[in-house]
């Protein structure tokens, strides 16, 4: 039985990551065909100097940090709060947020959008999608803090307040120092949630605020194509990195 | 927490009742039908399409699942190794992930142009497009889901139980059958829940994969907000997809079990 399961670990341990190796492996095709003719990389070429590409991307990439800053800074304060006073509603409210499937959060965040609008002087841009990312990045920061918090003794923060810190002293350089690990590894994982979002964003975003995975969207529902396989590369390697470099911070 | 959760759901809870506005906005008066509108026959159909794929993906992921969970718990100093080369794909981009199985899929895909060359078919299979390409990629989208609460409960498990029973006479297994898989009950739950939520309120997968064919609960919703303008019936929708969740979810907390 062992053998088989060692076997059989192989076998969906490809099932999970093949699909992106060949990908990858494929990005670097002369052909754009799915016949291997030899290497190059004329599809990261044309990548680079696609406009709609690179626009995207900036959006993307301007969108992702943003959300990121507000969503970790009341992420963290939630979790801090929750820490401090337990209430079974908000964590609840916490991880049903987690698992709310997008398409519902989606809707109900332009109904907000569009209902807002009635009394705001605004439209569907790029303010909107930042509010969105946030909306769903803050349960991730929060969910990564608490677990952190857990292991938080807080006798620490009483025996700083003897010795004479204010509370918010106390907080920032006892609670915030001890917390900084998971926080950052909380941001990174804020980030790459931002980052690849379709469902939510495509939902609320305007007409100036088309974002990378919109754009990959389309040119997938167009079809393959060998650009697109040079893209995913590069952003699933990206990705990769971040969630490393995250996972590391969160077990340090 | 307020603002992004409780109101935008309060907004869907009173869309709901609205009747569709000329121009598709809301308008009044308030009415139930949009609710009724869901037991038509049409939209009944997608609905129990949704639930059929949702559980045949679930299941799917649950027995493809168990054993890679109980080949990790018994990996002894490289579990952790194991573990994250499961979990790193989810943390990769979703939709890049499907468009890879589009690549891999198609009817000039790699699989089909392999199966070409050797002249095992004479013609592509068509692989994408078919509910069967939506199923295989909820798998491999969701398969990380059923893993881990697994691995968490196959890794608790006592040992003893498990010398015990081979100590009384039985064979691998029967020890898997009898005493391996009722313990981990609580992880198979938490599993299938966390599988089959997301599942009946994907969007993407049947989307792409699955074409103009598969028309499932999630694209049903995108398309009331989107196409058809007909945001009262998307919001009762979208708020019936919710429920479903919620009452899993609370079915799952009455039993005092951690989901996450």
């Amino acid at each position: 039985m062992r053998k088989g399961l060692a076997l059989y670990a192989v076998a969906a341990y490809a099932f999970l990551h093949l699909p992106l190796l060949i990908l990858a492996v494929f990005s670097f095709n002369v052909s754009k065909f799915t016949q291997w003719q030899g290497f190059s990389l004329a599809w990261y070429r044309a990548a680079f100097t696609d406009r709609e590409l690179l626009e995207s991307a900036g959006n993307s990439l301007i969108i992702a940090a943003g959300a990121t800053a507000i969503a970790t800074i009341i992420g963290t304060l939630a979790a801090y709060a929750l820490w401090k006073r337990a209430s079974p509603w908000l964590a609840g409210a916490m991880y049903l947020s987690l698992v709310t499937p997008e398409i519902v959060t989606g809707v109900s965040l332009l109904a907000l959008f569009q209902w807002s609008f009635r009394f705001l002087h605004l439209r569907l841009g790029m303010h909107t999608v930042i509010l969105a990312h946030v909306a769903f990045c803050v349960a991730y920061v929060a969910v990564v803090v608490m677990a952190r918090l857990r292991t938080f003794d807080p006798v620490l923060e009483e025996a700083a307040l003897d010795l004479g810190a204010t509370e918010f002293g106390a907080f920032r350089s006892v609670t915030l120092a001890y917390l900084a690990p998971a926080i950052a590894a909380a941001a990174m994982l804020a980030f790459t949630v931002s980052i690849d979002d379709y469902v939510i964003t495509s939902l609320v975003a305007g007409v100036d605020s088309q974002t990378l995975p919109m754009v990959i969207y389309g040119l997938a529902r167009r079809g393959v194509n060998p650009m697109l396989n040079a893209v995913s590369t590069v952003v699933v390697v990206g990705l990769g990195i971040l969630v490393m470099i995250s996972e590391r911070l969160r077990s340090a | 927490m307020l603002v992004t959760l409780v109101v935008p759901s309060a907004i869907i809870c009173v869309y709901s009742v609205l009747t569709r506005g000329a121009y598709g906005g809301v308008e009044r008066p308030f009415t139930f039908e949009n609710f009724a509108r869901m037991f038509d026959p049409l939209y009944g159909l997608i609905i129990l399409r949704s639930f059929w794929i949702a559980g045949v993906a679930t299941a799917l992921c649950l027995v493809l699942g168990f054993p890679l969970a109980l080949f990790i718990a018994r990996a002894g100093a490289r579990k952790n190794l194991f573990l994250a080369l499961v979990i790193l794909p989810f943390w990769t981009s979703f939709l890049i992930r499907i468009y890879a199985w589009m690549f891999l899929l198609r009817d000039t895909g790699l699989i089909n142009t392999v199966l070409l060359g050797l002249h095992v078919v004479r013609e592509p299979l068509p692989m994408l497009y078919n509910d069967g390409a939506v199923i295989l990629g909820l798998v491999y989208g969701f398969l990380p889901f059923t893993v881990l609460p697994l691995y968490a409960t196959l890794e608790r498990l006592d040992k003893n139980l498990l010398e015990a029973a081979a100590d009384l006479g039985s064979k691998p297994w029967d020890t898997l059958w009898r005493v391996t898989i009722p313990l981990s009950a609580p992880g198979i739950r938490a599993g299938a829940i966390l599988v089959f939520v997301p599942c009946l309120g994907t969007y993407l997968t049947s989307d792409l994969l699955g074409g103009s064919k598969t028309i499932l609960i999630g694209n049903l919703v995108q398309n009331q907000f989107t196409a058809s303008r007909d945001w009262p019936f998307g919001a009762a929708a979208s708020l019936a997809l919710m429920a479903v969740a919620m009452g899993l979810l609370f079915a799952a907390r009455r039993r005092g079990e951690e989901l996450l």
